[in-house]
């Protein structure tokens, strides 16, 4: 049986899109404010994965266990337990018809039906510990693209989640703005969130994963510590993968 | 400043060609008009007969609209709905209708549908009346053919059939919105239909105003379509005027500006609506 402590448990995890096997068999526990980063080439069923952990894709067959339950067919338990899984994504998927404010309030007052004055003292608390507290009632299409995903990690913040899963989230930034939503992150880690992120920041992993994960072809190759992916990895394909990555 | 270095900028807006001849020419269609209904006897006797039709075509355009937009919202939904039930349902609606003129549906809800109904209702009241309801039966079993009103059988027909075109007005809106948004309100705990709410639809439905707006236009013109019917809108009411009068020419100019004056207005205000819209984003 699972301990307390693990907050995410995976149980043998497939998921086939048709003819696409995105996911062969994974598994993985994640302990309560780990943060976890996972690292792979394009296709590997790194971002599969962590969409599955929220069950925005229906795995087609394993377990997944967040914080002692398994999650099911019943769609209000999945609706309350994805408010408890923050996730930020890789194009932001702000809401573009309502302002940076509105973004963080919205799913406060419908989902955890909370007034909107508190809602709104929660958005700001929120805005201000992203950095950008004077960007409350601009909307989303006059924001940098560094200041809409820190408007989409307060959104997310705003549910106090148990779990945050970051989806590539600097993937789509210029490189002037990957700082300001890394040092977020970064920020996040110390405070003692657990984190799932599926990253190619290797500073980032450097300096705040406790452990990495390396996928490729829809498995778990490689499961270690970022001192042990940088200086010991076991497997060849890690190996190819990092000297990839790493070579400019 | 140097004059030679200065570039040359045409200045497009004096060009002949971007002139709006077309528009130019309506108003004067509208002011010829207008001056003839004011001046000639004829045509205001017509004007003043028609203009008695003018409450009903716009009931009538305005209601049917209110309902079609309720239908096409839900057939819409249905359209891109996951449950095999509702989206089938709302296909073989759309289907139906679009395959079918409209003048012939408006026959069929009219004289065929609403009878049908009227008998369905009554067989209920007799059942509700065997099994001792007594309540319910009897008010069912009132229900005649007479309860229902060529006006009202016309605003039904026009509703059923619009709800179709919007239904895939909405359903285009709807898929519009990227996978993103939905999965994002998801991600945050929202319901489907809390999603939809508060994330898809008020994008989607900014996304189609203009086309509703359209549509809505479309409508207007439509409604003649009661006369079938004997609906006293405009264009029965000229039918009438120009049978009793043998004043064809007065009756058919009259109707056709009365259509159009309502029409372009409508148009005018729907690109303006959309100029506006374009703006904002």
């Amino acid at each position: 049986m699972s301990k307390t402590n693990d907050i995410i448990v995976i149980k043998d995890l497939y998921k086939h899109f048709d003819e696409v096997k995105a996911l062969n068999g994974v598994s993985l526990t994640v302990e309560r404010g780990k943060v976890v980063v996972v690292i792979g080439p394009s296709g590997s069923g790194k971002s599969t994965m962590l969409r599955c952990i929220n069950h925005l894709e229906v795995p087609t067959s394993g377990e997944i266990w967040i914080d002692g339950k398994q999650l099911g067919k019943n769609e209000k338990e999945l609706n309350a337990t994805r408010a408890e899984i923050g996730m930020v994504f890789q194009l932001f998927n702000l809401f573009p018809h309502l302002t940076a404010l509105e973004n963080i309030t919205i799913a406060q007052k419908v989902v955890r039906h909370r007034s909107k004055e508190e809602a709104k003292e929660i958005a700001m608390q929120q805005l201000k510990r992203v950095g950008i507290p004077e960007k409350a009632d601009v909307y989303p299409g006059n924001l940098s693209g560094g200041q809409q995903q820190r408007v989409a990690i307060a959104r997310a913040l705003s549910m106090n989640p148990k779990i945050m899963l970051f989806d590539e989230p600097t993937s789509a930034l210029d490189p002037e703005m990957i700082k300001e939503v890394l040092d977020v992150m970064l920020d996040l880690a110390k405070e003692g969130m657990t984190m799932v992120c599926v990253s190619h920041e290797m500073g980032f992993a450097r300096s705040a994963a406790d452990e990495i994960i390396f996928m490729d072809e829809g498995l778990i190759v490689e499961h270690t510590t970022p001192f042990g992916l940088f200086n010991d990895p076991q497997e060849d394909r890690t190996k190819l993968f990092l000297s990839q990555i790493l070579q400019h | 400043m140097d004059d030679r270095h200065t570039p040359v900028i045409k200045d497009n807006n004096k060009q002949t060609s971007d002139v709006p001849w077309w528009f130019l020419a309506l108003i004067l269609i509208f002011v010829w008009a207008f001056y003839i209904f004011y001046t000639r006897e004829n045509y205001s006797d017509a004007f003043n007969f028609i203009k008695i039709g003018l409450r009903v075509t716009i009931q009538t355009s305005l209601i049917a609209y209110a309902f079609a937009l309720m239908l096409g919202l839900l057939a819409g939904l249905g359209r891109i709905s996951k449950n095999i039930f509702f989206n089938n349902l709302a296909r073989l609606y759309v289907e139906l209708i679009r395959g079918v003129p409209m003048l012939v549906l408006i026959f069929f809800i009219a004289l065929v549908g609403v009878p049908l109904l009227v008998d369905g209702l009554n067989g209920l009241g007799a059942w509700f009346t065997t099994i001792g309801l007594d309540v319910l039966g009897e008010p069912l079993n009132a229900f005649g053919n007479k309860a229902f009103t060529m006006n009202g059988r016309a605003i039904f027909a026009l509703s059923i059939t619009y709800g179709a075109f919007l239904a895939e007005i909405f359903r285009a809106g709807i898929q519009s919105i990227g996978r993103g948004q939905m999965e994002a309100a998801r991600s945050l705990g929202m319901s489907y239909g809390q999603a939809m709410r508060h994330i898809i639809l008020p994008q989607a439905v900014r996304n189609v105003l203009p086309a509703l707006g359209n549509d809505f236009v479309a409508m207007v013109k439509d409604s003649s379509l009661v006369s079938v019917l004997a609906v006293r809108d405009i264009t029965q009411v000229s039918r009438l005027y120009a049978g009793s009068t043998f004043r064809f020419r007065e009756a058919y100019v009259t109707v056709s500006v009365m259509y159009l004056t309502m029409t372009v207005v409508l148009s005018l205000l729907v690109q303006l609506m959309e100029r506006r819209l374009r703006k904002d984003v």
